[in-house]
């Protein structure tokens, strides 16, 4: 009982904390509609998707419409409504990446973390996986990027050696 | 409220010489986005490590490190260029840095092993005028790129920066620069190709108490990436550009609207504003005359429909990217229902060369009706893949066989798809063809913004049309229906090709579609989404017969066209692959050849590794 209310104060304090960050955040971009898809990326950013309950708490402090922010948060690709996983990897899915064989490497990922069709984060939230639009690195293509390292001419089993080590080094940071 | 400080170019390129001066021997490294996976950092901090304090042959010279833009020529990097020895090292890795000091920097020795190797002769190079992917270029708007410091304020002064801007200021009204830039024949880069100077007219002649200059930094073209090149190799070009088209619009407040996927790009514009702040190039009453201007930078958050100019003025107002129908053009009532003149990023970059050089020295360049030089990202199965500028009208045999040395492993050429999912592919034919917007048009495809991918033999082109297909379908914003439903029609029967599932009156829905598609969409998307389909169907009909009515992949790409097949002439007989099979789809006699049964196998390859003579493979 009492390691139960213990528990909810500690989701108060939780939820709490996430709002501050949150009115931290639109008061820096001055409660501006224009302003909207940088106040979602700042946000996106602290909490690495965007949670629905905060995207109606950011449409309440602005005075919009829960739509128009949902709108804008389903529009643009960047936008995640889903909780990514640690390591977030980046298939390029461009032209030039495409064609030098981007989809065997992102075939060798999925199957390497067990990712079946329609599931793109593991159960443990250490990986999440996606293709992504040309990232400018068309000459080194293909491409994939962790937590925004490039990593060029990848084939699929230099990606599968590459998973190889993210996983030892999160077995040892536990 | 705060300071006013007056731009003072003279005083500026005092310092800007003295700041060169002493930096003594300058040691180029590309920092570009390639060359940055590639290790460019570590080599910086390396040579800042242990280089920091050398002096060149023991003589009074200081060595100074500078990170650069993109050298284009990116399959090579990390580039190191050290110009007062004329000398440039490709594929440097960081644990060279030592030997490049004790030896060329210190005693000037050139190290053969670091030079570019030509791959067709082996041959040596050892600078820029020797190499054929530089020969054959001529750089305008690229030309600072991989020279100078995109973060110092000084190089861009040095190398002539913002000397435009001065003169018209002090020298031009406005309408004499809009016709200065309508006289030189530049057109938007963007891929549209209307002529910038009329562009300039439009948003001129509109009266309003406030207009808006943008940028289009949107680069969404997958296998395109000029505009990066420029953002980060240059960025004080595009600012100059900026301000100077501002004072001809009559406007007083810009944004350049990147898009997210290019934080290197977004990081060197930040510096560069607050550089050209700090100097007075950008605020009030810049060089004491009553134009003001402020910049400011708008992140995208992908949506390639905000390329299109209503959808990126929707997108900088916070809503969705949704194009909206024109008239009223932005020209007219754009951001905020301001008049506002919208232009790529090399439209930009190209606008102090126009200005400084003159219209006439500008047309030199280029055709009658494509003035200028144009940028391309050349990709693909191309020997050299990097990022490249040459006169509009060159060839494309000059751009695949002289710049990017030919097809990779000597394979032959098949085709190039230029501009991206909107434009169209150029095949053998069209090798001798000038490129420029006129020609381009005339046989379906466009200059776009300048991707450039080449596809050999081994490149199946309906999965390619496919792949466009799939990138504009899933980038459709759903506004018109023709687009967003059209293009999912599109796409299922393409998968149907390419499953072999196809029957031939497809192909005539297909086409048929197309046409609704292009006719039925308010932007840009919609209208050049069917490009790739139309002009793969033109130039390889054959291809699609073969997967539709063959059921075969000429190319042997797609997967579930492939057969899996015992080579009887090897096959010992031993019936592992038959154990393997999960769906007993081989059976055969002992030491004998045995045989695939296709319309049982699943084509899951298990039996390949497990054969002793290697005698199954798929194709």
């Amino acid at each position: 009982m009492i390691a139960d209310t213990k528990n909810n104060e500690d989701k108060i304090f939780e939820k709490h904390r996430k709002f501050c960050k949150v009115n931290e955040i639109v008061k820096k971009y001055n409660y501006e509609k224009p302003n909207l898809i940088a106040i979602l990326q700042a946000v996106q950013e602290e909490y690495r998707y965007l949670p629905e309950e905060i995207m109606t708490y950011i449409a309440m402090i602005m005075e919009i419409s829960p739509a128009s922010v949902y709108g804008v948060a389903t529009f643009y690709s960047q936008f995640s409504l889903d909780p990514k996983g640690k390591y977030e990897v980046k298939v390029c899915d461009g032209t030039a990446c495409h064609v030098r064989g981007s989809m065997p490497v992102y075939n060798a990922i999925k199957k390497k973390l067990k990712l079946t069709d329609g599931k793109f984060t593991t159960d443990d939230l250490q990986f999440s996986v996606e293709t992504v639009r040309c990232v400018g690195a068309c000459a080194l293509a293909p491409v994939v990027l962790i937590n925004e390292k490039v990593y060029s001419k990848v084939t699929p089993e230099a990606v599968t050696m590459i998973i190889d080590q993210l996983l030892e080094r999160s077995g040892e940071g536990e | 409220m705060t300071e006013m400080v007056k731009a003072d170019l003279k005083n500026e390129v005092k310092n800007a010489q003295e700041y060169f001066e002493n930096t003594g021997m300058r040691v180029l490294i590309c920092s570009g986005t390639g060359c940055v996976a590639n290790g460019a950092f570590d080599i910086f901090k390396k040579f800042r490590e242990l280089g920091a304090d050398v002096l060149y042959k023991n003589e009074d010279k200081k060595i100074t490190t500078v990170k650069t833009g993109c050298h284009g020529f990116c399959e090579q990097g990390v580039f190191v260029a050290i110009p007062d020895l004329d000398v440039i090292y490709v594929k440097v890795k960081a644990d060279d840095v030592e030997e490049i000091i004790e030896k060329t920097l210190k005693n000037g020795e050139i190290l053969d092993k670091f030079l570019y190797e030509e791959p067709k002769t082996g041959q040596k190079f050892k600078n820029s005028a020797e190499i054929d992917f530089y020969k054959s270029q001529t750089k305008l708007v690229l030309n600072n790129c991989g020279k100078i410091d995109p973060e110092s304020i000084e190089e861009y002064v040095y190398s002539r920066g913002y000397e435009a801007l001065e003169k018209v200021l002090k020298n031009s009204t406005p309408e004499q620069v809009c016709e200065e830039v309508l006289k030189s024949g530049l057109r938007g880069r963007g891929g549209g190709g209307f002529p910038t100077g009329r562009k300039w007219q439009f948003v001129r002649a509109n009266d309003s108490d406030k207009k808006y200059v943008i940028c289009n930094a949107d680069e969404g073209d997958p296998g395109a990436f000029m505009d990066c090149g420029i953002m980060e190799g240059d960025p004080h070009r595009l600012l100059e550009g900026m301000l100077i088209a501002a004072y001809a619009v009559g406007s007083d407040e810009g944004y350049i609207y990147v898009r997210a996927e290019y934080p290197l790009a977004v990081r060197r514009l930040k510096i560069a504003i607050q550089q050209a702040e700090n100097r007075g190039f950008l605020g009030n009453n810049i060089f004491g005359s009553d134009f003001s201007f402020k910049i400011k930078i708008k992140e995208g958050a992908g949506a390639f429909v905000c390329g299109e100019e209503t959808a990126l003025i929707a997108s900088i107002e916070g809503e969705r990217g949704m194009p909206m129908p024109k008239p009223p053009f932005p020209a007219q009532s754009g951001l905020f229902d301001k008049p506002t003149l919208i232009n790529n990023v090399e439209t930009f970059a190209n606008v102090p060369t126009v200005i400084l050089n003159g219209a006439d020295e500008y047309k030199k360049y280029g055709t009658e009706t494509s003035a200028g030089t144009k940028t391309f990202a050349l990709t693909g199965e191309v020997n050299n893949t990097g990022l490249i500028e040459v006169p509009l009208g060159t060839t494309l045999r000059e751009i695949v066989y002289n710049i990017g040395g030919g097809l990779r492993n000597n394979k032959e050429f098949k085709a190039v798809q230029i501009g991206g999912p909107s434009g169209g592919c150029l095949t053998r034919d069209h090798l001798d063809m000038p490129l420029d917007y006129e020609s381009l048009t005339k046989v379906g495809a466009m200059v776009g913004s300048g991707g450039l991918v080449a596809m050999n033999a081994d490149t199946c082109i309906v999965e390619v049309a496919r792949f466009f297909l799939q990138f504009t379908q899933s980038e459709s914003c759903g506004k018109c229906i023709p687009c967003r439903e059209g293009t999912k029609q599109m796409l299922n029967i393409l998968e149907k090709i390419v499953h072999g599932d196809a029957a031939l009156k497809d192909l005539d829905l297909l086409e048929e579609l197309a046409e609704v598609v292009k006719l039925g969409s308010l932007c840009g998307l919609g209208k050049t989404a069917p490009n790739p389909v139309l002009s793969t169907l033109k130039y390889f009909r054959d291809e699609y017969l073969a997967h539709i009515e063959g059921k075969r992949c000429p190319a042997g790409v797609c997967e579930a066209l492939k057969i899996i097949s015992i080579d009887s002439a090897r096959c010992v007989g031993c019936s592992k692959c038959t154990r393997t099979c999960p769906v007993e789809a081989i059976s055969g006699e002992i030491r004998k050849p045995f045989v695939i049964d296709q319309e049982k196998c699943i084509k899951c390859g298990a039996c390949i590794p497990v054969c002793p003579v290697d005698a199954i493979s798929k194709n």
